[in-house]
This record gives C-alpha cells, structure tokens and sequence, in this order.
C-alpha cells in the first residue's frame, strides 16, 4: 500500500520546502518492473533514508536521481526544476558510493579535487576547498596517500570528502556503512549525524539496515518489492507500523493472527478489549510491551495469560523470552534482564499496545 | 601434503625436456655468436668479432632501424585500431558485448599464412584492390607499388596483430569498476573529461601489454617480409635467415638472434615495470 | 543493479568499429571469395564462378600428404607437450626446486620470442646432435615450444582447484597414485581438452619453427608456402578457405568446452603469459 496520504507526518514534512521531488517515478529493466509508481518529496535540510531488503529497489531510486538511470516513466524535480532529463554531471547531487568508488590512480587530495577540477575551479579555490572538506573529514595527513594504502573506514571519509567538497544540494548514501565492521559503523554513523547538522545538506541516505535507519534518519521511507510501504518517522513507523510486513521489518514483534467479535480482540489464548470494528485482524505486539505480572488482578484495559517458558536469551540489559500461551500459540516477551527462569508465569500486556495493522 | 617422491617424479622429466631441448638450443645460439666461420668451417674461438661486425657495418644497422621502424608503426596502426574497438565494446556495445568480443577473438586463432596470404592477393598489380580500381576508373594502369613495400608489411603485420593488441585492453577496460565512471560523472565531469582522466589512465597496463606484444612479434617477424615485403621491405630476421642459409655465417646469425632476443627481453621486462607503476589494486 | 551508467550513443564510434571490423574480416572473405572465381586470384569483379578449383584441390596428392604430415605432428605434438606440461604444471603448483622461477619463465619463452629464434636454436642443436632433419624434429620442436601453452592452461586448472578435494580422497584411504587418476586428472579434464584443442590448433598452423626444422617431407603450411613461391593460383585460396573452415570449427569447439565453466579465458591466458614474461 502506499501510505503516503494517510500519514500525517509526511505531510508535516513535505510543508517544508521541497528540495527534491519524485513524481509517480517508475522503471522497469526489461520485463522486470523494479520500481512502481513512487511519489515522494525530501524536505531541504532532512536526513531521508530508503530502507528495504535487497531487490526492494532502493538503490534504483538513488541511481534515478544521481543520474545513473533514466525513469521509465515519471518525473523527478529538484528546486522547482526538472531534474531527470539532465546527465548525471550537470546535476547538483554527489554520491557516496557502496564501495566509495575512489580513483585507484589519484591520490586522496587529487580525488577530492576531481570535481573542482573538471568544473574549471581555479586553482586558488581547489586548494582552499580540498584542504577544509578534508579537515571535516579528519583526513588531512593522509592528502598525499594512494586510496589502496587506506583502511576501510578512511577510504569511507575520502569518499564523504570528495562528494561534499563540490556543496551539493543533495548528497546520496549507498550503504556506506556496510563494509565496516560493527564498532567503526556504529562510530561512522555518529559522525555522518554530526557532519550532515554541521554542513545541513539534504541526505538521502541507502541501507538494508532498519537499526541503521533508526538511529540516523529524519524520516525512514520503507521500500517493498519497488513500491514505498510507509514514510514516516523513525519513532512514529515503530510505533505505528501501518502494515505487517513493517512492523516485522521495523523492530521485532509478536503478530496476532484473530479476531473482533463484540468489541473484543480475541486471538488464540489471548483476548483484549479493543474498539475496533468486528472481522478478522491482525494485530503487532513488540516485545518489550508484554511484562511479568506483579500484581494478582489485571487492570482494566490490559490483558493477561499464562504462559511456559521455552527459551532464555540473555542479552546484557535484557532478555527475550519465548513463551508458550498454550496450544502451541509462541510469543516473544522482553523484560529487564533478571536471572534464569522456569515453569509457567503471568503475563501481561496493554491492550493499547496492540498495534492493529493492514496485510 | 605431497611427498618427495611424488615431487621429484612430477618435477623431474619436464626439467629435464626443457633443459636438453629448450635451455641448451637457446645456450648453443648464444655460444655460436662468440664463435666464427672461416673458409665454410665453424670455428669455435671466442671473440667479439660477430658483435664488432654487426654494429659497424651499416647495412646491419640500416636493416635493424627499418625493423624498428616498422614494428613501431605496426604498435602505433595496431593501437589506433584496437584501442578504439576495445573501449567501444567495453562501454558502448551493451547486449552484442560478448559476440562481437568472440569476433574479433576468432582470427586470433585463424592461420599466420591464410591472412599473410590474403594482402598478397589484394595488393598484388593483378590483385583484387587494382582490379577494383581500375573497375571504378579510378587508375587505369596497375600501382604496383602497394605490394613489395614496406607498406604492405605494416599493413599486413597490423592486420595480424590488431587483436592481439584489443584482447588486454579490452581486457584492462573491463576491469575498470563501473562505479569509477559513474563517480566521475557524478562529480561533474562529461565523457571525454571521463575518458581522459579516468578511462584512459586505468587502461594503461592493457594498453603497454598489447603494445609490447605487437612490437614484439613484429621484429621478429620474417614471413610477412618474404610474403609482401620485397627487396626494400626486408627486416633483420630475414638477414638471420639468409646468414643460415645461403650467406652461410651461423656466428654472425647467432649475434643477430641474440640481440633480437635481448631487445625483446629488455622490452618485456620495461613493460612490466610501468605496468606495475600503472597498476593499482 | 543491472545498468550502467547510460551512455550516450557514439555514433563516431560506431562507424570507425565497423570499419575495424571490416579491415579484420575483408581479406579473408575476399580470400574466399576468389576461391570460386575461374579467372583467378586477381581482378575485378570476380566472374564465372566455380568449383574447379577445389576438384583441382582434393585431386592435388602432395597437398593430401602434406595435411597427412600435419596431422601426425599436430597429434604427436598435442600428446607430447599435454604430458611434459601437466607434469610441469604439477611442478609448479606443489614442488619446490631451485631454479623454479627460471624454470616457469623458460618454459615461457617459446611463445613470447619471435619465432625465428626457437627454430634457430632448434636448428643448431638438430645439428649438433648430427640429427637428421625431418618430420619427427618439426614434431620435437612443435612438442617442446607449446609445453608453453599446455602449462600455461593446466596451471590455472590446478590452481582453480579445491585441494581440499585431494585431501579428502587421502583422507578416504585413495594412495596419491589413486588420488591422482580418481580426483586431479577429473578436475582437470576441461583444462585438458581446451589446451589439447589449442595446441592442436596452434601445431597444423605452425610455420616459423617448422620452417628451420623441416627435412623432406611437408608440413602443410610449408607446402602452402612453397607453392607460394613459384606463384598463386586459386587453389591456394581454396585450401586457405578450408583451413580458415576448420580453424573456425575447432574455436566454436574449444569456446563450447570453455563456456561450459572450467578453465579459462584466451584473453585470461594472455595475461598470464605477460605476466609471467
């Protein structure tokens, strides 16, 4: 489904001034429809990420607007101009690429010069702007190396230098985070925040990662087998997630296959008032959201079952339990890390934190 | 994992081939230089003579630096050729990519003397190219000229060597990272700009490799000179050959040989070298 | 994602490729052409087409006797150079002697020097020996230079393969003269064939070493040439036609057996050779 209209926060953001604007974009390779229909505007100064599995298509939508491909059908715009009849040189949009794509041949500075360069910047200027877009980086010692002498996460901050040394409108992200190992990503992640406040270009950002996502993003647009699922807010997409198939992807959670009947939610072992209309349903319960019951009556509003344990998972912080509400009917619970359990306990949950979601 | 025996009886007969029949030939050339040929009969005394011989009678010389003329503008026709085909198949040719790639392999492997004797039925004075000439009244009189010439070696050896030359810039090209051109683009520079400080210098190995192999070839070359070269197309290996044969001079032969050899290793080795300088995994 | 960056259409391009094109496949094809023109080689445009050239051809013996001799040295040569270069590649892979390094680039050298000086040198030791020159030392030299070709292949077979294969069959109780027969020689058929099909290719083709080395009997490419000589007629297009026939079979044999996954690429194997030069 496209949500694009029923979600309010989109509309909040599109208010803003619209730096970028993807108009019913379509493409097909061949007989393969890889992207449908996608309307979606970037506000100037957001930080947007495409988010999906691999083949959802979210590259595709970056390499539309970089220039790399043409829509097979739609319109894309930029500023009030229309950007996708221009080649990929003549637009004001840089990319970090997935694997940085740094000229093997040129040194650090000569690559982030290259755009200066072939855009006839005097000389004077390219010095200038060269040695500050590496100082943000944090590269400037390594100006005279050869890219193949630099480690992965430098080649990544070459790769970021070069693209904004040229003060894009628009700067794209393909995954560049994804080869780098977890500490240094979690450490890029920060800096790439930072540096996109400092600089307040637009970022449009590729990743397959959903935690990614939500740690960086001003809105998350997430991308299902080429049409968008949802656009929305990091908190408000884990929160409400409009369809299963988000709230799966987004977080993990419990999905509740049942049933309104009399305005009650019934699903398996498990029932709770709801005011919703009757018919089948399915609901999305995360987690964190079902507890240990402390006390002997449940409060109204909530639900409560008795469930076994199967399985302990220890996290650090917490653990995730999988518990059994009888007839085989799993759900996962977490709760504060307490130290080992057995047997049959008390649960229980809100029931506004059952999340009723589309197919 | 692999136990002496086993070692020495995979290591052992082809050492022992090529040492008596490719390391001792090669070893017997280079020994036959330093000796001398008086009356018709081989004389094994060691002396510079066939060295002092070779570089101070002009005629040597002379024939040595039309070779090298030659070869060179085989390298150049072979590389104005290629290099073009190469990238337009590299970058341009999409869906047709691996056939015509295979098109341009497939005379690779097709006969030296088939192609060799092709040109001589095209640029002979009763060849097909006069005849069609004369068929459209451009001339009226047979050029006789275009066959017997140096021409006709440079054209033949080009024809020959013309894949050679695109198969490792084609090579080279292929191995160039898409994404590289797509960020050249993306950082504002058109095609040529992307051709000029991006394609062409990633190219640079492919393009060295396939030079040395036509330069190479062709100064070694002495069938294309026999076929269509004629008295003023003659290049040193036909001087080596005539000293085996009919001059009868096996030393100074050798010394020829021996240079030709050194030229041909030194440029192997030269283009190593700047292929690793040009080279940057 | 599939696309490339899209290129503008070069028509320029397009045109001089063509015509590249053209000047690689035109004299053969005018070659062939000719071959059924009565009025012989030359002229234009070519008349009374024929066949008469080709009766001529298949009546003509010491053409006949000369791809007899081809044959021979073609499939001696393909045995010889198969077995001294698996052995070889054998060497390479898993022993270590000294001189190995001198060793890989000598084994090399017949396909990267002109010609003229392995049949030179051949030459020279022919007679040192006091060996007569004949068919069998065309086939000793032809057998020898393309050990270059046979290692070459049957290296990059070897080094393509999981030794973990080997290990396992050791493993399984196989001795290493059954693990040889049952697992390497099976990995490396592919490898066998394509380079078994190139040396073969490379021998009825053969013609600067062959030229020094060259007793009574013929070679076809020497008979060719001798013909040549004393003047053209037809024919020799007739045979060249045929020549280039089978050439172009045995590729689209040889292409079929690589596509099929193993081994590698003529444009692989170039490399390798400058790499090793």
């Amino acid at each position: 489904m496209s949500s694009a209209a029923a979600n309010p926060q989109h509309q909040v953001s599109a208010a803003r001034e619209a730096l970028l604007e993807l108009r019913g974009v379509a493409k097909r390779f061949g007989a393969r429809e890889v992207l449908k229909n996608i309307s979606l505007n970037i506000a100037s100064g957001e930080f947007l990420t495409l988010l999906g599995e691999s083949g959802s298509g979210k590259t595709t939508v970056l390499r539309l607007v970089a220039g790399f491909e043409q829509p097979s059908a739609g319109e894309i715009w930029m500023r009030g101009q229309r950007l996708d009849t221009l080649p990929a040189y003549k637009r004001r949009v840089n990319t970090v690429f997935q694997h940085y794509a740094l000229f093997p041949h040129l040194s650090v500075r000569e690559n982030v010069a290259y755009g200066l360069r072939v855009q006839k910047t005097s000389a004077t200027e390219i010095g200038g702007r060269v040695d500050e877009s590496l100082r943000m980086v944090k590269m400037q010692e390594f100006a005279a190396s050869r890219p193949s002498k630099l480690s992965g996460g430098q080649q990544q901050r070459v790769a970021l230098s070069r693209a904004i040394v040229n003060r894009p409108l628009l700067l794209l992200l393909d995954e560049p985070l994804s080869a780098l190992d977890a500490n240094l990503r979690k450490q890029m992640q920060s800096e790439l925040k930072a540096l996109q406040r400092e600089l307040g270009i637009t970022f449009l950002f590729v990743t397959h990662d959903q935690e990614e996502a939500m740690a960086l993003s001003d809105r998350i647009a997430l991308l299902r087998n080429g049409a968008l699922e949802q656009v929305a807010s990091p908190r408000e997409i884990y929160a409400h997630p409009a369809t299963a198939y988000t709230a799966q992807f987004i977080g993990q959670t419990n999905l509740l296959r049942g049933e309104i009947l009399d305005g009650r939610a019934k699903c398996g072992a498990l029932q709770w008032p709801t005011d919703g209309p009757s018919g089948a349903a399915i609901f999305s319960l995360r987690p964190e959201a079902i507890r240990l019951a402390s006390d002997a009556v449940a409060p109204p509003g909530t639900a409560r079952f008795r469930a076994a344990l199967q399985q302990q998972f220890f996290s650090g912080a917490s653990e995730l339990l999988e518990v059994d509400c009888g007839g085989g009917q799993l759900l996962r619970v977490r709760i504060p890390a307490r130290g080992p359990l057995s047997g049959e306990h008390e649960f229980v949950f809100s029931a506004a934190e059952a999340i009723r979601v589309q197919e | 994992m692999y136990s002496r025996a086993y070692k020495t009886l995979v290591s052992l007969p082809p050492l022992l081939w090529v040492g008596l029949f490719l390391l001792l030939p090669y070893a017997l050339m280079f020994a036959h230089s330093f000796w001398a040929v008086h009356e018709g009969v081989l004389v094994h005394q060691w002396n510079l003579h066939n060295y002092v011989t070779l570089f101070s009678k002009p005629v040597y010389l002379g024939v040595l630096l039309r070779t090298m003329r030659i070869a060179a503008s085989v390298t150049l026709c072979s590389l104005l050729l290629g290099y073009p085909l190469a990238y337009y198949l590299s970058f341009h040719a999409r869906a047709r990519k691996e056939l015509l790639y295979q098109l341009v392999i497939v005379p690779l492997w097709v006969s030296y003397l088939v192609r060799g004797y092709a040109w001589k039925t095209i640029l002979g004075s009763e060849g097909v190219l006069n005849g069609f000439m004369q068929y459209l009244h451009f001339t009226h009189a047979p050029v006789a000229f275009l066959l017997y010439s140096p021409f006709a070696v440079v054209l033949m050896l080009t024809h020959i060597y013309t894949p050679f030359v695109f198969l490792p810039i084609y090579a080279a090209l292929e191995h160039i990272p898409r994404p590289l051109v797509e960020a050249s683009h993306d950082l504002g520079a058109g095609s040529v700009q992307t051709f000029l400080r991006v394609i062409l210098p990633l190219s640079i190995p492919g393009l060295l490799a396939g030079a040395t192999f036509a330069f190479v070839l062709s100064l070694g070359d002495f069938l294309a000179p026999l076929l269509v070269g004629g008295a003023s197309g003659t290049m040193i290996a036909n001087v080596v050959q005539s000293l085996f044969g009919a001059a009868y001079d096996l030393p100074l032969g050798a010394a020829i040989s021996v240079c030709i050899l050194i030229i041909t290793i030194s440029l192997l080795f030269l283009s190593e070298r700047l292929e690793k300088r040009w080279s940057f995994k | 994602m599939s696309g490339h960056t899209p290129t503008r259409r070069a028509p320029l391009l397009t045109i001089y490729s063509v015509l590249v094109f053209i000047f690689i496949y035109l004299p053969v094809a005018v070659l062939m052409l000719y071959s059924f023109n009565r009025d012989g080689v030359g002229g234009f445009p070519p008349r009374h087409l024929t066949l008469e050239w080709y009766r001529l051809l298949f009546a003509d013996a010491p053409i006949w006797d000369a791809v007899g001799n081809s044959l021979i040295v073609a499939a001696g040569s393909v045995a010889l150079s198969l077995t001294l270069g698996l052995l070889a590649a054998l060497a390479l892979d898993r022993a270590t002697f000294p001189g190995k390094a001198l060793f890989r680039r000598l084994v090399l050298l017949p396909l990267i020097l002109p010609g003229i000086i392995t049949g030179l040198s051949l030459l020279m030791f022919a007679v040192f020996a006091g060996a007569q020159l004949s068919l069998l030392t065309v086939f000793l030299g032809h057998g020898t230079a393309l050990i270059s070709v046979a290692t070459t292949e049957l290296f990059a077979g070897l080094q393509k393969m999981d030794h973990a294969q080997e290990e396992a069959s050791l493993d399984l109780g196989a001795t290493p003269w059954q693990t040889f027969w049952r697992v390497t020689l099976p990995n490396l058929k592919l490898s066998l064939i394509a380079a078994g099909l190139l040396i073969f290719t490379l021998s009825m083709d053969e013609i600067a070493v062959s030229f020094f080395l060259i007793g009574r009997d013929n070679t076809l490419p020497l008979e060719i040439w001798g013909r040549l000589r004393r003047g053209i007629t037809p024919e020799i297009n007739a045979v060249s036609t045929l020549i280039f026939a089978v050439s172009v079979a045995l590729i689209v044999i040889w292409y079929r057996v690589r596509t099929r996954g193993l081994g590698s690429d003529a444009q692989e194997l170039l490399e390798r050779l400058q790499q090793d030069a």
